[in-house]
């Protein structure tokens, strides 16, 4: 029987699934057992969802943009008259996992280990999970691994922390291992912060089940008997996935007391966040969790010695557990296989901006920017020339075009200024100015800032105004030597890595762009066309009906015109305030 | 945590509190979403079954930007305003939202109606710039698009109320 599938992560229900799925359910109420209908999580292809599968025999036909209305017609006539429509299929996989069809280019390179169940299971089913071989490796750890083992297992395989700082996890274990306390957590950070990030959400919707068996697994490693998991409230529907996931498990043994007769304890509770990006730092996120302000602490001690509740600690992110598992299962040399020297395995990466394919798509280290971009992000929107990658979110930096050869992996990417990251890969073009990227940057660090370390409250806010006011024309001379020296001064004065990195979008973005910075200072120009105060508006005749609203909203009267008939801007009266823009219903107005 | 259930729990929750440590931030959430923002005798409950002075409450909550001491419109906007949105131009966006609504930003309309926040990320990037109402996303936004989308729920609210 055919089995239909509908992507329903939280970009799938935002294009539309949820609607998509009831159509379908309708037709299967209409001809029961005709089909069978599921749903599953993310599989990456965010750029053209609401995504369904029809699955037969081994073969996988995945359509695409599939709203409701295209269910009457394209899916209806494939399940019931068993006559496809290739214009509307993204991608074919048959039973040899070859790919075929427009979108094989977005899976070709791609190499997935964390992801291996994203957009194939159900992640409401724990059944279908087993089926697929989940918890073996649960099963192995607790009934033939010593917690030794686990550990050098998991050093052998290279794994690296994928929260940022790459620190490697069979160390960390290790420390946390040989701390003795009469309580030890497993804490899971799950709450990524960095805005244009959302590998973490994508994992925890179509795959809970694997980040609870990392967690299982370095429970056992370290001798812990409860774990945490420290989820954004962002994020509704992996909290609520991730409830079942944990109620499934219990249900099947897997947690709880004497897991699979080991005699082993282990148990996981969800904490919400509350919006506060410093709480994704592991001694601020404990301070939350134990209920009080999200204000990292000092170290030492760690968190392997002295963590959540002032017990032995360990903190990995999300990502990291996943790989856990899987490694558990093939052995560390096979994930050492995959991956750099010094980076082993895999990495997923969020692609978004300016990017043709915005998705999720994870890769094996080393791969280069350029392979990212273009051969699975279909290169840039509209045609436009690639300007750079931002990667690291706030604390991260811009990496130009001209790198574009650069692998990613935890060494290459710090020599240019960036940092790894979780995985945000925000895709920038001409279009885009980067003195105006490292004030947006700025902003959001200078809000997040917890206050505790003067440099990182007062000199973000320093630095904050010294940007705008250059995006406003508004530069001095010597604006990016001040800007330069308080960014050191904030990375050697701040406590926790949130002041560390502020300076960052802006240290990398005069390191490349430096001659941007002085076009907007001496020149008074934007030369991305971006900056609202430096460029000038113009009306699209083609677009503009003459209502006149623009002309109404002007505050000094720059714009002028007949009722019906073209408006005109004189930009010698023009104070660039964008009204003319927000206030057009035809979107005529422009700025170049 | 039980994001479902957790309405009609606030009371039940202080009810079952047992002096387990970690549980000031639950209970705000579940206030918050009992009464759609804190009020001052949620934080007087709060600080009577837990014995947590209502400074400290105080600080707690304005640590976090998730909880609110005033009530919210019926419909909430959380405008995008991530790193995917700002290059595809949420600040015109969120200024388009303003002008057509006239609030500023964690500001509530007169009517109770709107109330316009702006958040990290909502993490659907590739449908940049992206809205959402209440639970609802909209996505590749332009601010003619949006204000259609506007007027909508205002017509709906005003037919609603005719
Ligand atoms: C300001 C700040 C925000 C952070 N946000 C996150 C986050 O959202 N998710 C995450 O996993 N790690 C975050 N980290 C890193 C954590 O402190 C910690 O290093 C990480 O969770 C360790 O996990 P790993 O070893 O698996 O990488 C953040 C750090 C800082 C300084």
């Amino acid at each position: 029987m055919k089995k239909v599938i509908v992507g329903m992560g939280t970009c799938g229900l935002s294009a539309g699934a949820q609607q998509t799925y009831d159509r379908l359910n309708e037709l299967l109420q209409a001809r029961p057992g005709t089909f069978e209908l599921t749903s599953t999580g993310c599989i990456g292809m965010c750029y053209q969802e609401p995504l369904v599968e029809i699955r037969e025999g081994g073969r996988r036909i995945i359509y695409r943009k599939v709203t409701a209305d295209l269910v009457d017609g394209v899916i209806k006539k494939h399940i019931l008259d068993d006559t496809p429509t290739p214009e509307h299929i993204a991608l074919t996989i048959n039973a040899a996992g070859e790919l075929q069809g427009p979108e094989s280019d977005f899976h070709r390179l791609q190499q997935r280990i964390v992801l291996r169940h994203c957009g194939t299971l159900d992640p409401e089913s724990i059944d279908e999970y087993v089926t697929a071989g989940g918890y073996q490796a649960v099963r192995r750890a607790l009934l033939e691994m010593r917690p030794e083992e686990i550990i050098a297992v998991i050093k052998e395989s290279g794994l690296r922390g994928r929260g940022g700082a790459g620190f490697p996890t069979g160390l960390k274990w290790s420390f946390a291992a040989q701390n003795k306390g009469d309580r030890k957590y497993v804490v899971c950070n799950a709450d990524e912060g960095d805005p244009g990030a959302f590998m973490d959400r994508s994992v925890l919707e179509g795959d809970p089940h694997a980040v609870l068996e990392g967690m299982i697994i370095c429970a056992k490693a370290i001798g812990a008997d409860f774990g945490y998991i420290y989820c954004r409230a962002e994020y509704p529907l992996a909290i609520k996935r991730l409830n079942i996931a944990i109620q499934a498990a219990r249900d099947k043994g897997y947690l709880g007391r004497n897991i699979l007769d080991s005699g082993f304890d282990f148990d996981i509770k969800i904490k919400q966040g509350a919006g506060a990006f410093v709480c994704g730092e592991e001694t601020a996120l404990f301070a939350s969790i134990e209920g009080q302000r999200g204000m990292p602490r000092i170290r030492p001690p760690f968190p392997a010695e002295k963590g959540l509740w002032q017990k032995p600690t360990n903190n990995n992110n999300v990502e990291t557990y996943a790989n856990v598992p899987w490694i558990i299962l093939n052995g560390a040399e096979a994930y050492a296989a995959f991956g750099t020297e010094k980076s082993k395995g895999t990495k997923v990466f969020a692609l978004a901006g300016k990017v043709a394919h915005g998705g999720l798509a994870e890769v094996p280290m080393g791969t280069t920017i350029n392979d990212l971009v273009f051969k699975i992000g279909g290169g840039i929107k509209e045609g436009k020339k690639f300007k750079a990658v931002q990667m690291g979110g706030p604390s991260g930096g811009c990496i130009p075009a001209e790198l574009g050869e650069t692998p990613v992996d935890f060494e290459s990417i710090p020599a240019t200024g960036a940092i790894m990251g979780s995985g945000g890969m925000v895709v920038l073009d001409e279009t885009t100015c980067m003195v105006e990227m490292a004030r947006f940057f700025l902003e959001f660090t200078q809000n997040e800032s917890c206050g505790k370390c003067t440099f990182c409250r007062i000199g973000t806010l320093r630095m904050l105004e010294i940007l705008t006011r250059i995006t406003r024309g508004e530069g001095e001379e010597n604006d990016i030597e001040k800007l330069a020296e308080l960014g050191e001064k904030i990375k050697e004065n701040s406590l926790c890595g949130l002041g560390q990195t502020a300076p960052n979008p802006v240290l990398s973005t005069i390191r490349y762009y430096r001659k941007e910075y002085e076009a907007h200072i001496f020149d008074n120009s934007c030369p991305a066309g971006s900056c609202s105060a430096l460029v000038d508006f113009h009306i699209d005749a083609q677009k503009c009906t003459g209502c006149t609203l623009c002309a109404k909203n002007c505050p000094v009267d720059a714009i002028s015109g007949e009722a019906k008939k073209v408006h005109v801007i004189d930009n010698s009266l023009c104070v660039k305030c964008g009204k003319c823009v927000t206030s057009c219903n035809f979107d005529a107005v422009y700025k170049r | 945590m039980e994001t479902a259930d957790r309405k009609e729990n606030f009371g039940y929750r202080l009810w079952r509190y047992d002096g387990a440590p970690g549980e000031l931030i639950p209970l705000l959430q579940s206030a918050q979403d009992y009464f759609g923002y804190i009020p001052r005798r949620a934080i007087n409950y709060i600080s009577g079954v837990t014995g947590i002075p209502e400074s400290e409450i105080f600080g707690v909550i304005t640590f976090y930007s998730q909880f609110r001491l005033q009530p919210m419109g019926k419909y909430m906007i959380r405008a995008c305003a991530g790193t995917a949105c700002h290059v595809s131009g949420s600040k015109m966006i969120i200024e388009t939202i303003q002008d057509e609504l006239g609030i500023e930003v964690n500001g509530t309309t007169e009517d109770g109606l709107f109330t316009l926040l702006t958040v990290a990320c909502i993490g659907c990037c590739s449908l940049a710039p992206v809205v959402m109402i209440n639970d609802e996303t909209h996505g590749q936004l332009t601010p003619a698009s949006l204000r259609k989308l506007l007027r909508k729920y205002k017509r709906r609210e005003a037919a609603a109320t005719a």
